[in-house]
């Protein structure tokens, strides 16, 4: 990473947030509005988070006048990063922040899908744990519904945290027509030109789950979101579309006993 | 794979230390000298003799001053096998004698020859690297590679860090670029490094990832390497954590007890309820899709809580990397057994509960392990009927609910030896 410090001096022009995600690693963040940044309403518990909070804060926000020694602005330096980053995590999920991740989803900032048969869908960054320090961020793929490691080694040592376990599930509840289709389509291992026992076995049950699962779906009136399913083969299923619009609230979106993580 | 210090460098091993190719083994010269072993390769490729000349570093004349530049020659060379399939081989056929025409007309050689015959060598070694990496001498030196992770690992973070196997989804060339085959979780991925882009996947073809992993039972294919996770250097050496912090992980604090999770370390699952089988289908429980199952699946969350199947940005995907805690539930003859001799005692009179179906054409198996010694020629393949029968009308069981079918894929490779399953060898 860059070092800030360098060329900070000068004035108030070179803003620190501007440095910060333009910096190389750092493109997976947005710019946190100044506004969000000021109201001490959404920095709620994060003083005790992050070391010499105040001052990390006033370097965030460009307000930072103090002389210190390169060992304490190093150090002030390093909060600043975390706190830029627990901010984002709540940022993000705000209206403003969602729009502002959306376009960079988009433009396929966070990369596209490994896997083959997702064909270069986009990624989202996200978090496996909400507390920081606890894993690295990762990618999430809405067409298979599974999370990646990054490419490149300069995104590796993000914290995950910085982005959270919510956001990317919100951004597609917020703009469900991005949501892509799913497929069923899938690699399957041959051996001149023969499935292999066992994953086929293998395979064969997870189809039948896959099954399963649509039937609870129908039985829900729900579609089940796959590409070349959803049309023409049932006839409830366009019925059912304008009825659907009343279940999408919040609450459907949980299992049944609002059953909080064990 | 640079052993030539001494002698000047061979085609082969420039091929191979090219960028871009680090996923090729070096075919050995008593491989491409054994004519059994090129046998309908010389239809399928331009200018085949002065190719295998190359190859081989059999200099024809004394025209060694042109130096070549691969990588274009590759894209041109794409660019003409894209029309069709099916011309493909008519079009080579077509091209070769063209080729060998011009050649006796004109013996001297000139640079334009040279360059197609250099995108003709490197098509011809493609082609033979595909058969190479099926023979025992191949799969021995890709096995190598594969335990030095030439080939990387699987990018899926519930792999954790399993190593892919280089493989094509086609045997015709030009069809598509390389791809990776991960044994944890039996899917394909993309290379992340865009130089393998160009690289063919039918000089690995489809053939080779799951007989590698037939061939050496005993290799471990979970992941083992430590994902880079307490990595987070960057960042202040701030060590003090306090429960009640951010809004956000307090509503989800329930959840992570001890901070730093090296997401190696699974959800601890309940064992099986029944002993499980030291193999299932012809595999060791612990080598079958490691990285699926229980604890190994993206369980989406809102604020701690789970998103349900029932909304509409529900998850729908789950199947896919879903995996029987019991193994048992894969051994589709015994269950089939079972059923039969549940309907049996049940109802007597209505027994005709089975389609006799096509399907049977589109369940083309191969079973059970591949003895090292195994000669993989698909001729002494044995047909048993039997299994097949058994296995197609298991299926039908399963499927009574769902009248959706597969799309039957065609055979990539080899023939369907009239829809019925096959055993290679010792298999079950
Ligand atoms: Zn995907
Ligand atoms: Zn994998």
């Amino acid at each position: 990473m860059d070092d800030y410090a360098s060329d900070t001096d000068s004035d108030y022009t070179s803003y620190w947030r501007d440095w910060f995600i333009s910096s190389r690693g750092n493109e997976y963040f947005c710019e946190i509005d100044e506004d969000y940044l000021t109201d001490r309403f959404n920095l709620t518990g994060l003083n005790t988070e992050v070391h010499y909070y105040q001052y990390a804060l006033d370097l965030v926000t460009d307000v930072f006048d103090m002389e210190v020694d390169d060992n304490m602005r190093e150090q002030i330096e390093n909060s600043a990063r975390q706190l830029y980053g627990l901010v984002h995590a709540r940022y993000i999920v705000t209206t403003r922040g969602l729009a502002k991740m959306m376009e960079k989803y988009k433009q396929g900032v966070f990369g596209k899908c490994p896997r083959v048969i997702c064909e270069s869908q986009h990624l989202l960054p996200m978090g496996q744990h909400d507390i920081a320090k606890s894993s690295n961020v990762k990618l999430y793929c809405a067409r298979c519904e599974d999370i990646y490691n990054p490419k490149s080694s300069r995104h590796n040592t993000i914290d995950g945290a910085f982005f959270g376990t919510s956001f990317h599930n919100i951004l597609f509840q917020v703009y469900p027509t991005l949501l892509p289709k799913k497929t069923q389509r899938r690699y399957e291992p041959r051996i001149y030109g023969f499935r292999v026992h066992a994953s086929a076995a293998l395979m064969r049950w997870q189809e039948e789950r896959r099954e399963e699962m649509k039937d609870r779906l129908r039985i829900q009136n729900m579609e089940t979101g796959f590409e070349d399913e959803d049309e023409g083969d049932d006839d409830i299923e366009s019925e059912e579309d304008e009825e659907d619009e009343g279940r999408d609230g919040i609450d459907d979106m949980f299992e049944g006993r609002m059953q909080p993580v064990q | 794979m640079s052993s030539s210090s001494q002698a000047p460098e061979s085609w082969i091993s420039a091929f191979c230390s090219l960028v871009g190719h680090e996923y090729f083994a070096e075919v050995s010269e008593d491989f491409i000298e054994d004519d059994f072993n090129l046998t309908g390769l010389q239809s399928q490729v331009p200018m085949y003799k002065e190719a295998l000349e190359m190859i081989l570093d059999v200099e024809p004349e004394d025209a060694t001053d042109e130096e070549e530049e691969e990588e274009e020659e590759e894209e041109e060379d794409e660019d003409e096998m894209h029309d069709g399939q099916d011309g493909v081989r008519t079009g080579y056929r077509r091209s070769a004698e063209a080729a060998a025409a011009a050649a006796e007309r004109s013996h001297l050689r000139m640079a334009s020859d040279l360059s197609m015959i250099e995108s003709s060598a490197e098509m011809l070694y493609g082609l033979i690297h595909q058969r190479f990496i099926t023979s025992r001498p191949g799969i021995q030196q890709m096995a190598e590679k594969y335990e030095l992770g030439h080939f990387g690992h699987c990018p899926r973070v519930f792999c954790h860090g399993a190593k892919v196997l280089p493989v094509g989804c086609s045997d015709i060339p030009g069809t598509e670029t390389v791809k990776l085959f991960c044994p944890s979780c039996l899917d394909v991925y993309s290379p992340p490094n865009s130089r393998f882009q160009t690289v063919d996947g039918a000089f690995f073809g489809t053939t080779f990832g799951c007989l590698f992993f037939m061939t050496f039972p005993e290799l471990d294919v979970g992941g083992t390497k430590a994902s880079p996770e307490p990595n987070l250097s960057a960042t202040l050496p701030n060590n003090t954590k306090d429960p009640r912090s951010s809004l956000s992980s307090s509503l989800t604090s329930q959840q992570q007890n001890p901070p730093p999770v090296p997401s190696s370390s699974k959800t601890p699952i309940p064992p099986p309820p029944t002993p499980q089988p030291s193999s299932i289908n012809g595999v060791a429980p612990k080598n079958l899709a490691p990285g699926l199952g229980l604890g190994n699946i993206y369980e989406p969350r809102i604020y701690g809580f789970r998103v349900a199947e029932v909304a509409k940005t529900g998850p729908r995907m789950k199947w896919l990397r879903q995996r029987p805690t019991d193994v048992n539930e894969l051994d589709e003859c015994t269950i089939f057994d079972e059923t039969q001799a549940l309907m049996r005692t049940t109802d007597a009179g209505e027994g005709a509960g089975f389609p006799d179906s096509e399907m049977i054409d589109e369940n083309a198996e191969v079973q059970g392990n591949v003895g090292e010694d195994q000669d993989m020629d698909a001729s002494e393949q044995q047909v048993d009927a039997a299994t097949g029968e058994t296995i197609a009308q298991m299926r039908d069981v399963a499927r009574r609910k769902s009248n959706r079918r597969r799309p039957a894929n065609g055979l990539v490779n080899g023939e369907s030896h009239g829809g019925t399953a096959v055993r290679v060898g010792d298999g079950g």
